[in-house]
């Protein structure tokens, strides 16, 4: 909910406000933040900062909030708040933490900076880590994999959107048995040109991405490093820029060493997901929707996820289509800070989509 | 309880079902046709092939 009056969560209150503010509110997370924020019947939005936008409206950025009358604020007028979520470049909140927790109780993060469990990992994949105290103390925000660490967590790690992508796809197939982490896996992930982030560039700009099928970061993605993580094996992963806005597609290719059959596929996928609020099952069901593809799933939080089997090739080939700026960002990130402050998982996150609708 | 041919999950049907009939999985989305109804016998409907491409 917008109010723009700082209020105080009072537990004793079955009408119970939790006020919240977003770090970095002019990109396109930070504005997808404040548009569920400002839906959502618990959280209370207190302030968006922006050192760029400072004093501007809100809905000057971001047109669903038109009239909220929200206004960037500067960071450095940070006020204390009950959930801060960080929307920042990486690096940012690494550097910022202890000032976050200053003024925060909770604060979840959606950049990459505490995502990977040790400093280690840093120093491979990106570029060291400055606080790699909090990295302990830092749960993953995917609830499919790690709901119960998340009930009370006051430091959230939002996963990447392609890691994200990818690890539900292929989450079931390890969780039973099917895969042991010995087996080949190749993904390759179709991105929208959100992920690029508000900022722009020259490979941004309409004329040179109108049109794209790009392969960009075709080995040593640093989301593989999440992969790796919670899959617990290695995967070779290629990402292609594609022309949509929103949305994340990864198709997985995996060799699995023994016989498989369509019913221990179904039995994976819904064991793992069948009482996930977020996650659909699309497996050649009927009508044009029939395996998951970004467009079903824009502007939602849902996941949709799907599977075939091919026997003559001894191949499973896994589907799996994401918003990346919901079910790959800001949607994960309010899924899991509901249920770090026990409140009802899906609040503030029930759009379904739209249909028929344009490309994503 | 009648379990989907396709995925195996339980199916809700209604009680005054018809041979012939069609009837989705909430879980897969499947179609499924009805082929006798005491007790239900479900197989899969064929589906429309896409042929983009081809």
């Amino acid at each position: 909910m917008v109010t723009g009056a700082q209020t105080t969560t009072d537990e004793s209150d079955s009408s119970e406000t939790i006020t919240a503010s977003v770090v970095g509110g002019t990109g396109f997370t930070g504005g997808e933040l404040l548009r569920l924020l400002a839906g959502h019947p618990t959280f209370e939005i207190q302030q968006a900062t922006s050192r760029s936008a400072a004093g501007k409206s809100v809905g000057s950025k971001h047109p669903p909030l038109r009239g909220s009358g929200l206004r960037f604020t500067d960071p450095g007028d940070l006020e204390s708040v009950d959930v801060l979520f960080t929307a920042t470049p990486h690096g940012v909140s690494m550097e910022q933490i202890d000032a976050f927790f200053d003024v925060a109780d909770t604060v979840v993060d959606l950049s990459a900076d505490f995502r990977l469990d040790t400093e280690a990992q840093y120093d491979e994949w990106y570029d060291g880590h400055t606080a790699p105290e909090y990295l302990e103390r830092a749960e993953y925000a995917l609830p499919e994999i790690n709901r119960d660490n998340l009930a009370g967590a006051d430091l959230i790690a939002g996963g990447g959107c392609n890691a994200t992508a990818t690890i539900l796809g292929l989450y079931p197939l390890f969780e039973h048995d099917i895969l042991d982490g010995g087996e080949q896996l190749v993904v390759d992930v179709k991105v929208g040109s959100s992920e690029g982030g508000a900022g722009g560039g020259e490979a941004s700009s309409h004329p040179e991405r109108s049109g794209i099928v790009r392969p960009y970061a075709p080995t040593g993605h640093r989301h593989e490093a999440e992969i790796e993580q919670f899959l617990g094996t290695s995967v070779a992963f290629t990402c292609h820029a594609v022309d949509m806005i929103r949305g994340a597609s990864a198709t997985a290719h995996v060799f699995p060493s023994g016989p498989v059959s369509k019913g221990d596929l179904w039995a994976a996928y819904r064991g793992c997901y069948e009482d996930e609020p977020f996650v659909r099952l699309a497996a050649g069901g009927s009508g044009v929707y029939r395996y998951p593809e970004p467009k079903a799933v824009a502007g939602t939080n849902y996941a949709d996820v799907g599977f075939e089997l091919d026997p003559s090739n001894k191949r499973i080939v896994v589907f799996s289509a994401i918003d990346n700026m919901m079910k790959g960002s800001a949607g994960q990130a309010v899924h899991a800070a509901n249920i770090a402050l026990g409140l009802e998982e899906t609040a503030g996150l029930e759009f379904a989509g739209l249909h028929p609708v344009g490309a994503p | 309880m009648t379990q989907c041919v396709e995925c195996g999950a339980d199916l809700s049907l209604h009680d005054d079902l018809e041979a012939g009939e069609i009837v989705d999985c909430t879980t897969c989305g499947a179609e499924l046709e009805v082929i006798d109804t005491e007790p239900p016998v479900l197989e899969r409907a064929p589906e429309l092939e896409e042929d983009w491409g081809e």
